[in-house]
């Protein structure tokens, strides 16, 4: 056999490392198999011992360090120091592998950002229709690769516009969208087989992906072709977002209704965005973030299998949302660490066999909760650490807040300096050159080890609880976070935690000027609206289609079609959404205090 | 002083879903040592009045991030007042921009407290008023 020429074999190049001699001891440099052993030794142990009784030792004596303990925000300790002996011994293929690669440790696709950058897609919307349809192509011709539709509260809870609870609400935190007629305002002259979409909604998703796939073909861009994503997350509603309207049990139907519908309509799109990001914006620690997400991805899952769904046959179109907040290295190690858990259970727990199905897809938010009404501008460095978490992290797509989030909506301005600021980490910082820049700092993998041993304890206490849904009802999800917020400001108000410019280095300053106001007409305009399209519909054709929803929902058929046809028909969100109250009930959230 | 601890209905108005801030305030109010009822999501002006004199409180918190506080922390005010409750305060906090402030507290709003205020400024308050 001809012998096989190797590189290190060509002239001019070095040899082979050799074998590492140390302590007089042979060992093998690392084999095929690349377990770590090698790295940890009684040796290095003693070194790390004598480190800290002769160097750390009689320096502390003289300079005390600056705290008595340093934290992570789920309470965990952060050591001095990290080395291979908090690694201890890593199977790599196993723990890390590679990009692509089970258990996806390193990122979900084999070139990540050397292939294309995370898509840039700012949460946008206020007003009505045509004012974020404004704001959308502005995006869009400043470089923003996809859209993220942000509805006022009204639309998200479904009332309509002209509902008594809607009042001083309309169009306030999102765009006010009452019936099909809106969603055309919205979208007009943006090409919906060219453009992915995201609309942050949850209770009444199946309305709003009806008016989109609505919309969809009215362009001629027909349901298979859309692409793009519902939040559909019903159970971090509960938890700490609070735009619910159904009791657990119906929502979850109208959710697994979704996964089945699309599996078979709409295949590009992502049925649900499982989400931690309010989770930890309502106060929860990183742990907490991935515990109680993959907790609710559970429960999805299992929800669905229970209506007979083949796993592989949803689970791919599962995709999630995570927060990327201030503390770097515990971000990266949340991700990492995410990717990894979620790969193994729905590999182990749910078998399930498709690569896809294994994958934790994920978009990311700056954390709007730190961003602070002092100095504004200093809200604008914050974002740029937690771009580099969420990118370091390998998110598929991220949002950047604006500076002036903590006291309004965003001015265009300072939308676009948000969006600017991922086109430099892009473009500019080099952080996107290579596939998972951290791996193998001991730091980083100790604490990715550590976020996935403490949340994998959480799952295991919810599972023993019987369930997300049951925790949630029980209020101990809610009790918990609490803890963790309460803690947390505490710390902030006792300058334990120092928040730059609130508690620390603060200055006398103006009020910010020249903050963006969402009128008063917006809700006169959205009223008369509504009433000139219900004298223009065919009413009886709504009537009738209300009635087959109410049916629908009182039996056990997909609830989705029957939707789709009433949209069409121009019957409004509240109309829908009231007979499903109707039907279905009212969630009464558990109040913990 | 009397010996009566006074009472606080901490409430969310509206259909805002951010009650970090709220819930912080009704338990640092209660770690104060005050009697704190929490509301809970989604109450409408109506009820939040109902509840601050069907549980005799000497004032009422109203947080809102929703940017509906010019609609709906006046009609508080405006529905105690009807009721013959105007000894009742009323006290607000949340996303609220600096511009709207004179106009809340012309509407019977006694204080507004914005992002970054601690605990300890609400319970001074309190005590002092």
């Amino acid at each position: 056999m001809k012998p096989v020429k190797t590189a290190a074999k060509k002239k001019g190049q070095k040899k082979p490392a050799p074998a590492i001699k140390r302590a007089g001891k042979k060992i093998q440099a690392p084999q095929p198999s690349m377990v770590n052993k090698a790295l940890v030794t009684d040796d290095l142990k003693k070194q790390i011992a004598e480190w800290q009784s002769n160097s750390v030792g009689p320096l502390l004596a003289k300079y005390p360090e600056r705290k008595e303990k340093f934290l992570l925000t789920s309470g965990a300790e952060i050591n001095r120091l990290y080395t291979p002996e908090d690694v201890g011994e890593v199977d790599y293929p196993k723990e890390l592998g590679f990009p692509g690669q089970y258990p996806y440790t390193r990122g979900v696709q084999p070139t990540m950002y050397r292939g294309k950058f995370w898509t840039m897609r700012q949460y946008a919307g206020f007003g009505d229709a045509a004012e974020s349809n404004k704001r959308y192509k502005y995006l869009l011709a400043q470089g923003q690769t996809g859209l993220s539709i942000a509805f006022d509260l009204p639309t998200q809870i479904g009332y309509d516009s002209d509902h008594p609870m809607s009042t001083g609400e309309v169009g306030k935190v999102g765009v006010a969208i009452d019936s099909l007629a809106d969603m055309e305002i919205l979208f007009d002259g943006i090409p919906l087989d060219k453009v992915s979409t995201s609309m942050t909604i949850n209770a009444p998703a199946s309305v709003l992906l009806a008016m989109y796939i609505a919309v969809a073909e009215k362009q001629g861009v027909s349901s298979s072709q859309i692409h793009g994503t519902i939040q559909n997350d019903i159970l971090k509603e509960y938890i700490a977002r609070g735009t619910y309207i159904f009791p657990p049990k119906p929502s979850m139907r109208l959710i697994t209704d979704i996964f089945e519908y699309c599996a078979k309509e709409v295949p590009k799109w992502n049925t649900i965005s499982i989400s931690g990001y309010h989770i930890r914006e309502a106060g929860a620690s990183a742990t907490q973030e991935v515990a109680f997400t993959l907790a609710d991805g559970i429960a999805y899952v299992q929800a669905a299998l229970d209506t007979g769904l083949n796993v592989d046959d949803f689970a791919s179109r599962l995709s999630f949302f995570f927060n990327a907040n201030n503390n770097l290295f515990e971000e990266v190690a949340k991700f990492r660490a995410a990717r990894r858990m979620w790969a193994r259970i729905m590999k182990e727990r749910f078998n399930a066999q498709k690569p896809s199905s294994l994958m934790l897809r994920f978009h990311s938010q700056t954390a709007g909760s730190t961003m602070t009404a002092q100095q504004p501008d200093n809200n604008i460095v914050r974002v740029t650490i937690q771009t580099l978490a969420a990118v370091m992290g390998g998110a598929q797509s991220l949002h950047t807040n604006s500076k002036d989030e903590a006291l309004a909506l965003p001015t265009e301005d300072s939308v676009r300096v948000a969006l600017r600021t991922q086109q430099i980490v892009a473009y500019e910082s080099g952080v996107a050159d290579t596939i998972d820049p951290l791996a193998g700092s001991y730091y980083i993998e100790a604490k990715t080890n550590e976020i996935e041993k403490t949340a994998m304890e959480y799952i295991n206490k919810i599972d023993k609880m019987g369930g997300m849904v049951r925790a949630v009802e029980k209020g101990y999800i809610q009790s918990e976070i609490q803890e963790s917020a309460y803690r947390y400001q505490l710390d902030v108000e006792s300058k334990e935690r120092v928040v730059v410019g609130v508690n620390k280095f603060t200055i006398q300053e103006e009020p910010m000027k020249n903050l963006l106001k969402v009128s008063q007409a917006v809700a006169e305009a959205q009223i008369k609206k509504i009433n000139e399209i219900k004298a223009k519909r065919d009413n009886i054709a709504v009537q009738s289609s209300l009635e087959k929803i109410r049916q629908a929902a009182q039996g056990k058929d997909n609830l989705m079609p029957i939707i789709l046809t009433a949209v069409k028909q121009y019957a409004t969100l509240g109309e829908i959404c009231q007979v499903l109250r109707e039907e279905f009930g009212e969630y009464r959230e558990s109040v913990v205090l | 002083m009397s010996n009566k601890k006074t009472r606080i209905l901490i409430a969310k108005p509206g259909l805002d879903g951010h009650d970090r801030g709220a819930k912080f305030i009704a338990r640092a109010l209660r770690d104060a040592g005050f009697e704190v009822i929490y509301t809970g999501l989604r109450q409408t002006p109506e009820a939040i009045a109902s509840a601050a004199i069907q549980e005799d409180v000497q004032w009422v918190g109203l947080s809102c991030l929703s940017g509906a506080h010019n609609s709906l922390f006046p009609k508080v005010v405006e529905i105690l007042k009807q009721k013959q409750a105007e000894d009742i305060k009323v006290f607000g906090g949340g996303v609220i921009p600096s511009d709207d402030i004179p106009g809340l507290k012309e509407a019977g709003i006694k204080e507004i407290f914005t992002p970054g205020a601690t605990s300890k400024s609400v319970i001074d308050y309190i005590n002092s008023n």
